[in-house]
C-alpha cells in the first residue's frame, strides 16, 4: 500500500463541469485521483478524463525548456517544426528578451492593429486576466479573443441580445429538481459526463422527463421520454414550431410574458408559418413528436433547457439560440430553481476566460470596450494615461487569422490554444498561419499551431500552479499546486508578468501598469475591484467548495441561479428569427451531411488526451455511418474510406452504427492524422462570427488500407 | 405516521425523524457502529452485517444500515451478543479474503479482539490480478463483495451496468458479463468503482505499478502503448 506524500485538492483541467479532484502524490508522481464525496459539483464522481487522464503532464513530448526556432521564419513562408532538432534550447532570459524585441519592433512599426492574442479557456482566471491586460494596456489593442468564439459565440450573442447576460442561468445539479428538461445539440454523457450522471439520475430516480433534440442517437436518448432526431441545421423550425404549439394551445405563461418580456406581439406574428407540419418537412422530425415535446415542456412546473455546440456552431447559431430562449420566455421557465437557460460550457475555464475579458468587445466583467466610462475606469486601474486604451472593438478569433497579412495582424501570441486543429477549413487556416510575421506559443506541447511559432514558452500544467477557474455554472474554484514544475517550465502568470515588465520597459512607458504580483490571489484582488461579479471573492472564501458568481461583496453567499427578479436587460426581448438553411446543403456530388463533435475519451485538439493513456482506449478516428447509408453505399464496419468536402479530404475507418442518423455522418475533431476540420465549412454566423462546424456536405468513397495514416491502429470498442 | 420517533439507544433516549436508520440514529446518539459495505453515497444493502445491533424483543440482530427506528425501540449498539457476531464476521472475512490493504477492517479486527487465525487453513478466495486495460486493475483476492462497485456502476452513479455479481455462494465474484475484458464491456472507465473500493481490490494501474517498485517513468510508459504516433506528417 502506498502512503501519499501529500493529497492535494484541486479542480479538474478538462470540461466545464469543474469536478473536484484529490490528487494523491508520491515522489512527484500523481498515482491516484479521488474526489470529495461531499462536493456540490460532482459528489465524488469523476469521468475517465478526470480520474485517469492527467498523465499528459508527464509525457516525454512535453516541452520544459524555452525554445527558439533555429531557422528564422519569414512572413508568407512560415513552416511547422514538430521536431526538437529544429529548435534551439535557450534560457528564459533569452526567450523573453527575443519575444519582447520582436513584439515591440512590430508594434512600433505597424501599431496596435498588428498585434493580436489568443487567450486560453484552459488557463486560470488570473492567467487570462494578465494576458488581456498585456495586450490592452501595453499594446493598446482589443484583438483579444479565445476559443469561446468557436464554441458558444452563437449562444453568447443571442443571450446578450435578449437578456444581456451570457452565463448559464442555473446550476446543472438542479436538474434533479426539474420535472422536464430538454437537451439539444449537446451530448452530456460524453462531453459533460458528470452532468450527464445527474441527468440520468433526474430521469431514473427523480421522475423528471427528458426531451432530446439531436440528430444523433446519443446515450441520453436511452433515458429520454422523447427523441426528436432533426437534420443538422434545422433547429429554428423545430423550436419555432414548438413555440407555435405553445401559443396555439394556450400554454403560454401570460403572467411571465407580460411582467418580464417585451416584443411578444410582434414575435407571435412570425410564428404563423412555423406549423409542426412545416417543421416536419424541413427537419424530418415527426410533427407529433414536436407537438408532444412542446406540451411536455410547457406543462412542466420546472423546465430546464440545456444546450451545446449543436445549437451555436452553425451559420445561424445566434438564431438557433434565440429560438430556445423564446421557449423559456413563453413558458416562464427561467428565474427559478431547476429552470433556466443553460448553455453547457465546454472548457474548464471558458466561463472564466470570458469573464476575464478575453474577448475583443469586453474588458473584464463584460464591460464594453467602446464605452468611454469603462475605458476610463480601466485606465485608472492600470495607470494608463487618459485616452490611452483603445476604444475600438477588436478582431475575433476567426478574424484574427483571416487578417494575417501585410497591413493586418503581424504578431500573434497563442496561450494554450491550437487553431491548427480547431479552426474550420484547416487548409485555409494553414495559409493564414504562414502569413504571420511573428508567433509566440505558450504551451505544454509543440502542437500543430505551436509548430509554426518562432519562440516557445514552456508553461506548467494545472497540477503545477495556483489559481482559480470558473465552471459552467459560474462556480469559481481553486486550482492548487500538487507537484513541482517540470523542468524549467513556469506558471503562465509568472511568464506573463516577466514578459510584461520587459515590454513595458522597452516601450518606455512612464507609469507601470503593475506586474509585480507575488501570487495569483493578488491578481484576483485587482480585477475584483472593477468586476463586481468577483468583488466578493477571495482565495480564503473559495477554500473548500468555491463560490458561484456573481459575488458582489465580501459576505455574499454566491448565486446558484440568476434572474429571480429581472434580467440584466430589464425585460427579456423576443427577437423573431426566421429559418435559414445551412450554407452547404448536400447534393448529388456531396450527398452526406457531416457533423462534428467530441468523444468521451478525448479532448478538443488532442494536446492533452492524445499524450495520455486515454489514447490507448480510443487510439484512432472513425466516421460514424448509419446502417441504412452503409447498406446503399456498400460500406462495411471498419472499412477504410476517404471522406471529402469541397475543402479537403481525409482517410479513416467507418463505424456503422445507429447512433448516426441516415444521411448524416459524424466525426470527432481530436485526431490530427484525420482532422475533421480539414473538411468543415468556414462560413460564419454574421453576428457571432462562429463557424458552421456542425454541418457541411461530404462524399465518402472506399479507400485502401494503405491509405490510412496508421492502418495497424484501430479503435475496436464501441460502448453502445 | 408521526414525524418523529423516540427510542432508546444504549440506554439513552433520543428523538429522531421517522424513517431514520439505526445507523444514523446511533451516530446522533454518539454511538459508533462499525461498517464495511456501507458507504454514505451508495445504497445500503446490509450485505456485510458488521453493523448489526441488538433490538430488544427481536429474534435476530438488526443491520443498522437499513433497519429503521421505531417508537419505543430499545437498541444496544455494543453488547456481548453484538460483539461476538461482529468478531466472527471479521474473522471469517480475514480468513477468506486478503484484507491487508483495508485499514478500516484491520482497525476493526483489533477493536473486536478478533482471532486472525480462528478460521486459519480455510479455503481462500484466490484470484489472479486482472490487468486488461491501461486505467485500473482488479485483484479479486482482496474483494469482500461489499457491492459498492456494482452499485456505483449502476444506479448509484454511472448507469453503465458493466459489472455485477457472478456465481453463487462461496464462488460469488464481481465480474463483467461472461467475464469479458473491461475493454470489451460497456465500461467507460470512469473509475467510480475504484473510488469506493474499501480493500484495494480495484486500484489505479499506476498505483499498482508503483507498489511493485517501478520507477515513475516506467509506470507512465507501461500505461501507454508503444509506437502510437500522434500525427502523420507529410
Amino acid at each position: 500500500m502506498i502512503t501519499p506524500d501529500r493529497t492535494v485538492s484541486t479542480t479538474c483541467p478538462y470540461c466545464g463541469v469543474g469536478c473536484n479532484l484529490q490528487l494523491h502524490v508520491k515522489d512527484e508522481l500523481i498515482y491516484r485521483v479521488t474526489s470529495d464525496f461531499d462536493h456540490p459539483v460532482n459528489q465524488g464522481n469523476l469521468c475517465v478524463k478526470g480520474r485517469f487522464g492527467y498523465d499528459f503532464i508527464y509525457s516525454n513530448k512535453r516541452v520544459t525548456t524555452p525554445l527558439i526556432r533555429k531557422q528564422a521564419q519569414a512572413a508568407g513562408a512560415r513552416t511547422q517544426a514538430f521536431d526538437r532538432s529544429e529548435w534551439r534550447e535557450v534560457s528564459w532570459d533569452e526567450a523573453l528578451e527575443y519575444t519582447t524585441d520582436r513584439l515591440v519592433e512590430i508594434y512600433k512599426r505597424d501599431g496596435e492593429h498588428a498585434m493580436a492574442v489568443y487567450c486560453c479557456a484552459k488557463a486560470t482566471n488570473e492567467d487570462n486576466y494578465l494576458l488581456q491586460k498585456i495586450y490592452r494596456a501595453l499594446f493598446r489593442t482589443n484583438n483579444v479573443d479565445h476559443c469561446t468564439r468557436l464554441c458558444h459565440a452563437g449562444s453568447v450573442t443571442a443571450l446578450l441580445k435578449s437578456i444581456n447576460s451570457a452565463a448559464m442561468s442555473n446550476t446543472a445539479a438542479e436538474v434533479i429538481d426539474s420535472d422536464c428538461f430538454i437537451i439539444t445539440g449537446s451530448n452530456p454523457s460524453e462531453n459533460h459526463p458528470i452532468i450527464g450522471l445527474q441527468m440520468k439520475a433526474a430521469v431514473e430516480k427523480y421522475g423528471s422527463k427528458l426531451i432530446v433534440i439531436d440528430p444523433r442517437k446519443i446515450e441520453m436518448c436511452d433515458f429520454a421520454a422523447l427523441w426528436l432526431p432533426l437534420k443538422p441545421g434545422t433547429n429554428v423550425p423545430v423550436f419555432n414550431a414548438m413555440a407555435h404549439v405553445i401559443v396555439n394551445e394556450g400554454l403560454v405563461n401570460r403572467e411571465f410574458v407580460e411582467a418580464r418580456t417585451t416584443g411578444y406581439a410582434d414575435y407571435v406574428k412570425t410564428l404563423d408559418k412555423f406549423t409542426p407540419g412545416y417543421a416536419e418537412e424541413i427537419s424530418g422530425v415527426d410533427r407529433n413528436l414536436i407537438i408532444d415535446a412542446a406540451r411536455m415542456y410547457a406543462r412542466a412546473q420546472r423546465g430546464m433547457i440545456f444546450w451545446g455546440m449543436g445549437i451555436s456552431q452553425l451559420s445561424h447559431g445566434t438564431a438557433s439560440s434565440l429560438g430556445l430562449i423564446h421557449l423559456a420566455f413563453l413558458t416562464g421557465h427561467v428565474g427559478r430553481k431547476a429552470t433556466g437557460l443553460n448553455p453547457l460550457r465546454g472548457q474548464n475555464n471558458v466561463q472564466g476566460a470570458s469573464d476575464m475579458g478575453a474577448m475583443p468587445f469586453f474588458y473584464p466583467g463584460y464591460q464594453w470596450v467602446d464605452d468611454e466610462k469603462n475605458a476610463q475606469n480601466w485606465e485608472q486601474l492600470w495607470n494608463v494615461e487618459p485616452g490611452g486604451l483603445n476604444r475600438k472593438r477588436g478582431l475575433t478569433t476567426t478574424e484574427i487569422l483571416t487578417h494575417a497579412h501585410p497591413g493586418g495582424v503581424r504578431a500573434l501570441h497563442i496561450m494554450g490554444e491550437n487553431p491548427m486543429m480547431t479552426e474550420p477549413n484547416l487548409n485555409e487556416t494553414r495559409k493564414h498561419m504562414q502569413q504571420l510575421e511573428f508567433l509566440v506559443a505558450q504551451d505544454l506541447f509543440i502542437n500543430e499551431s505551436g509548430a509554426f511559432a518562432d519562440v516557445f514558452l514552456p508553461a506548467t500544467s494545472w497540477a503545477e500552479k495556483e489559481g482559480t477557474v470558473t465552471n459552467t455554472d459560474r462556480r469559481v474554484q481553486r486550482v492548487r499546486q500538487a507537484i513541482a514544475p517540470r523542468g524549467q517550465s513556469r506558471p503562465d502568470w509568472e511568464i506573463l508578468c516577466d514578459l510584461a515588465q520587459r515590454i513595458e520597459a522597452r516601450l518606455g512607458r512612464p507609469n507601470s501598469a503593475i506586474w509585480n504580483y507575488d501570487s495569483p490571489a493578488q491578481i484576483m484582488a485587482e480585477f475584483g475591484k472593477l468586476d463586481s461579479n468577483y468583488t466578493g471573492i477571495t482565495y480564503e472564501r473559495l477554500e473548500r467548495h468555491g463560490l458561484q458568481t456573481p459575488v458582489p461583496h465580501a459576505t455574499h453567499p454566491g448565486t446558484p441561479f440568476l434572474f429571480a427578479k429581472d434580467f440584466p436587460s430589464g425585460r427579456g426581448k423576443f427577437i423573431p428569427v426566421d429559418y435559414v438553411p445551412i450554407m452547404e446543403p448536400p447534393d448529388e456530388e456531396y450527398p452526406f451531411i457531416l457533423t462534428t463533435g467530441r468523444v468521451l475519451e478525448h479532448w478538443h485538439g488532442g494536446s492533452m488526451t492524445r499524450n495520455s493513456a486515454l489514447n490507448e482506449i480510443y487510439p484512432s478516428p472513425v466516421v460514424e455511418i448509419h446502417p441504412v447509408d452503409a447498406t446503399w453505399a456498400n460500406f462495411t464496419d471498419g472499412q477504410p474510406v476517404r471522406v471529402s468536402s469541397r475543402r479537403g479530404a481525409i482517410v479513416l475507418r467507418t463505424r456503422v452504427t445507429e447512433k448516426a442518423r441516415a444521411g448524416v455522418v459524424f466525426m470527432s475533431m481530436h485526431f490530427a492524422e484525420a482532422a475533421a476540420n480539414l473538411l468543415t465549412n468556414d462560413a460564419l454566423d454574421p453576428q457571432a462570427k462562429i463557424p458552421e462546424y456542425k454541418a457541411c456536405a461530404v462524399k465518402i468513397e472506399p479507400a485502401a488500407e494503405a491509405d490510412l495514416p496508421h492502418p495497424e491502429i484501430r479503435t475496436e470498442r464501441g460502448r453502445w | 405516521m408521526a414525524a418523529t420517533v423516540t427510542l432508546q439507544i444504549d440506554g439513552q433516549s433520543i428523538t429522531v425523524a421517522a424513517g431514520t436508520t439505526l445507523l444514523n440514529a446511533a451516530a446522533m446518539a454518539g454511538a459508533t457502529v462499525p461498517t464495511i459495505c456501507y458507504h454514505e453515497h451508495c445504497t445500503a444493502n446490509a450485505l456485510c452485517r458488521l453493523c448489526v445491533v441488538e433490538v430488544e424483543g427481536a429474534r435476530v440482530l438488526a443491520p443498522a444500515c437499513v433497519a429503521s427506528v421505531a417508537e419505543g425501540m430499545r437498541v444496544h449498539t455494543r453488547n456481548e451478543r453484538v460483539e461476538r457476531s461482529r468478531r466472527t464476521i471479521l474473522e471469517m472475512l480475514h480468513s477468506a479474503s486478503d484484507v491487508s490493504e483495508a485499514p478500516e477492517i484491520q482497525q476493526q479486527l483489533d477493536d473486536y479482539h478478533a482471532n486472525r487465525e480462528r478460521f486459519g487453513g480455510g479455503e481462500r478466495r484466490e484470484a489472479e490480478v486482472i490487468d486488461d486495460n491501461p486505467m485500473y486493475i482488479r485483484d479479486y483476492s482482496k474483494c469482500i463483495l461489499c457491492w459498492r462497485c456494482v452499485q456505483v456502476c449502476a444506479a448509484d452513479a454511472q448507469f453503465t451496468y458493466a459489472i455485477n455479481f457472478s456465481g453463487r455462494g462461496f464462488e460469488t465474484s464481481i465480474s463483467t458479463f461472461f467475464e469479458q475484458s473491461l475493454t470489451d464491456s460497456s465500461c467507460v472507465f470512469c473509475g467510480q468503482c475504484v473510488g469506493v473500493c474499501p480493500t484495494g481490490a480495484l486500484k489505479p494501474k499506476r498505483e499498482w505499478l508503483l507498489e511493485q517498485g517501478q520507477a515513475p517513468a516506467d509506470i507512465l510508459d507501461a500505461t501507454r502503448g508503444p509506437g502510437k504516433k500522434r500525427r502523420e506528417r507529410k
